[in-house]
């Protein structure tokens, strides 16, 4: 008996050993321990060896990157910064428009009472690493619990959603990526509204099942989260259509691109905080793009006060305009700066004095402080209410938190949705030909000849 | 072919010292871990920790001490990963003894031989991954040949050239 177990001792131990993990995966197939918490341990283990050297040589990576590119890599710069800048001035005209959209948006969901999940508070956190395999498409990165990261939460970028939050660490955690064949996403097409479960497929790809094969889906279609699964918000971009097929029982394949990048994730966003809350109607009425546009272009320069005075009673601007050229407004926004501007360059309409009618020199924080009466706004249109009702100092909703994702906020900074932070509006100088802004009159006070 | 039958006295056992023993499977898993990140094809291609496990075995030609090696970097590669924890270790114990106990029969210090030998575990990991996780898991895991094959000849070249890097922390018993 000695002599058998001297003589196949190798072998024994190899097939001890190899039991002993059929075991352990049998026992964890049987429990779902995969799913649950009875091997979080030890992968916390196996994850603390691996990812304080892959922490530094992502530490390594950044500051090789950034000395080239911040002291050395500098080609370019200028046109890019001028190629930005007149990017930053087209999107502020869509974000006007899109603001009005979604005001409207708002105005009609409070009519139904209609609840929706917002992205209050997002942590952003640096891909550390990889499971190493391709058979398993989770990455790693470097925030956990201690920066509010909890299991089961949505990752994004600003792009589309990444996946879903498996295992968490103190300062790690590890990331489902919706590539992986585990993984599962309540997912909606955005045209057709046909929802369906997003899953990963064995090769990488992301696909859409559950939608019925008579129905019509179309390449190139886009695809949001359907907010369904209670993990990511409704409406975040998934991805776009690439190729519909028959699929098993009845249903399409549908094989979406992901919207994220996911094979070449560098920075993510978790969201650590929702809110469920009912759409809030905005009666702020908001800048027009219109205006924004007219800020940009050139209007007639401003003269000064002094000059304006003699006639500015019988252009029909305000008698107190001597008295208010020295009033500026305290504060304004983009909107009283815009319509301003607007105004200036059409010439319609007086510049009024904060001050009453004799009484030169007082002046109202709220009301507007004038530009001096001109000849060149001489023009005696009657301004309206709506043009008035334009120039409301605040900016476009501050309460609400915008769920698209150039919006989210970052390490608890709510979303700051308004075009520009209020700005300080500077009197106009006479010797500046630029169009300076002014600040429109209150729709009260309109002394503009009737 | 340089594929050589050795006896048991004639073949040279060798023995790494602890430091290459912990260090090059941790450095092989943070690689392995890590490269992807850039280049996503790595992972498809390339198992680092097999190859490591496949050096390892045959340098000591011990079977035990080949099939604990490739338990323990299959292990922790199992726990890098979602799925569940044993797969890539019974494939790599399977290829730890297969490849120490081929060390001990055949002299493998040369390309060749390295090469062959290299892709042939390959293929037997891919072989035994596939069917612990088809049968014992109920993973819908798809096997190509045209891909195992390419990324089976990947891994036998970058295996040598890893094999006469790591030959120099070898140590003669």
């Amino acid at each position: 008996m000695e002599s058998v177990l001297g003589r196949y001792r190798n072998l024994i131990i190899l097939v001890g050993v190899l039991f002993l993990q059929v075991l352990g995966l049998a026992v964890q197939v049987k429990t779902g321990a995969n799913e649950g918490n009875d091997t979080r341990l030890i992968r916390i283990w196996a994850l603390g060896a691996i990812t304080p050297f892959e922490r530094a040589l992502v530490w390594v990576q950044n500051s090789t990157s950034n000395v080239w590119h911040n002291y050395f890599y500098l080609r370019g710069v200028r046109a890019e910064n001028r190629q930005l800048k007149d990017q930053i001035e087209q999107m502020r005209l869509e974000q006007v428009r899109l603001s009005e959209d979604a005001a409207q948006a708002h105005r009609l969901q409070m009519l139904l009472a209609f609840k929706e999940q917002f992205i209050s508070k997002t942590v952003a956190a640096q891909v550390i690493g990889t499971s190493g395999s391709d058979l398993s498409r989770i990455v790693t990165i470097d925030k956990g619990e201690n920066a509010g990261i909890r299991r089961d939460m949505a990752v994004m970028t600003a792009d589309g959603i990444v996946g879903k939050v498996l295992l968490v660490s103190p300062n790690l955690a590890q990331v489902l990526l919706i590539s992986d064949q585990s993984s599962g996403v309540g997912a909606i097409l955005e045209k057709s509204r046909l929802q369906g479960v997003l899953r990963g497929t064995p090769n990488g790809e992301v696909v859409l099942e559950r939608v019925m094969s008579d129905e019509q889906v179309q390449p190139g279609e886009t695809v949001q989260t359907s907010g369904g699964d209670q993990i990511f918000p409704k409406g975040l971009p998934v991805g776009t259509v690439t190729k519909v097929g028959s699929g098993k029982d009845l249903f399409l394949s549908i094989r979406i691109k992901p919207a994220a990048n996911l094979s070449r994730l560098e920075e993510v966003l978790v969201l650590t905080e929702k809110q469920d809350r009912e759409a809030v109607a905005d009666d702020h009425v908001r800048v027009r793009a219109a205006d924004i546009l007219a800020q940009r272009l050139p209007s007639v320069p401003d003269k000064p006060a002094t000059d304006a005075t003699p006639t500015g009673t019988a252009q029909g601007g305000s008698p107190g305009a001597a008295g208010a050229k020295n009033a500026a407004k305290p504060s304004g926004t983009i909107a009283g700066n815009a319509v301003g501007a607007v105004k200036s360059a059409s010439g319609n309409t007086p510049a009024k004095s904060a001050a009453a009618p004799g009484e030169p020199g007082k002046t109202s924080p709220n009301t507007t402080a004038a530009k001096p009466v001109t000849n060149a706004s001489a023009d005696t249109k009657p301004q309206t209410s709506n043009s008035a009702s334009k120039m409301s100092s605040k900016p476009t909703d501050t309460r609400d938190i915008h769920k698209v994702p150039s919006a989210i906020p970052v390490e608890g900074k709510a979303a700051d949705p308004s075009p520009e932070p209020a700005t300080q509006v500077k009197p106009a100088n006479p010797d500046n030909p630029a169009p300076a802004p002014s600040n429109p009159p209150p729709p009260n006070q309109d002394n503009s000849p009737q | 072919m340089p594929i050589t039958y050795t006896s048991g006295e004639q073949v040279e056992v060798y023995r790494f010292s602890l430091p290459v023993t912990i260090g090059v499977p941790l450095a092989s898993l943070i690689v392995q871990a890590y490269v992807p990140k850039y280049f996503p094809g790595f992972a498809k291609y390339v198992d680092l920790p097999l190859l490591v496990t496949i050096f390892f075995a045959m340098a000591r030609r011990n079977p035990v001490a080949g099939l604990f090696t490739g338990a323990i970097i299959g292990l922790v590669q199992d726990m890098l990963g979602s799925g569940e924890i044993g797969i890539y270790g019974i494939a790599k114990t399977v290829v730890g003894y297969g490849a120490s106990s081929l060390g001990v029969k055949l002299d493998v210090e040369n390309a060749g031989a390295r090469f062959l030998v290299t892709l042939a575990f390959y293929l037997v990991h891919s072989a035994v991954y596939f069917t612990v996780a088809r049968g014992l898991v109920n993973s819908t895991q798809p096997w190509s040949w045209g891909p195992g094959m390419l990324a089976g000849l990947v891994n036998a070249f970058l295996g040598v050239i890893l094999y006469f890097l790591l030959d120099r922390f070898k140590q003669r018993t």
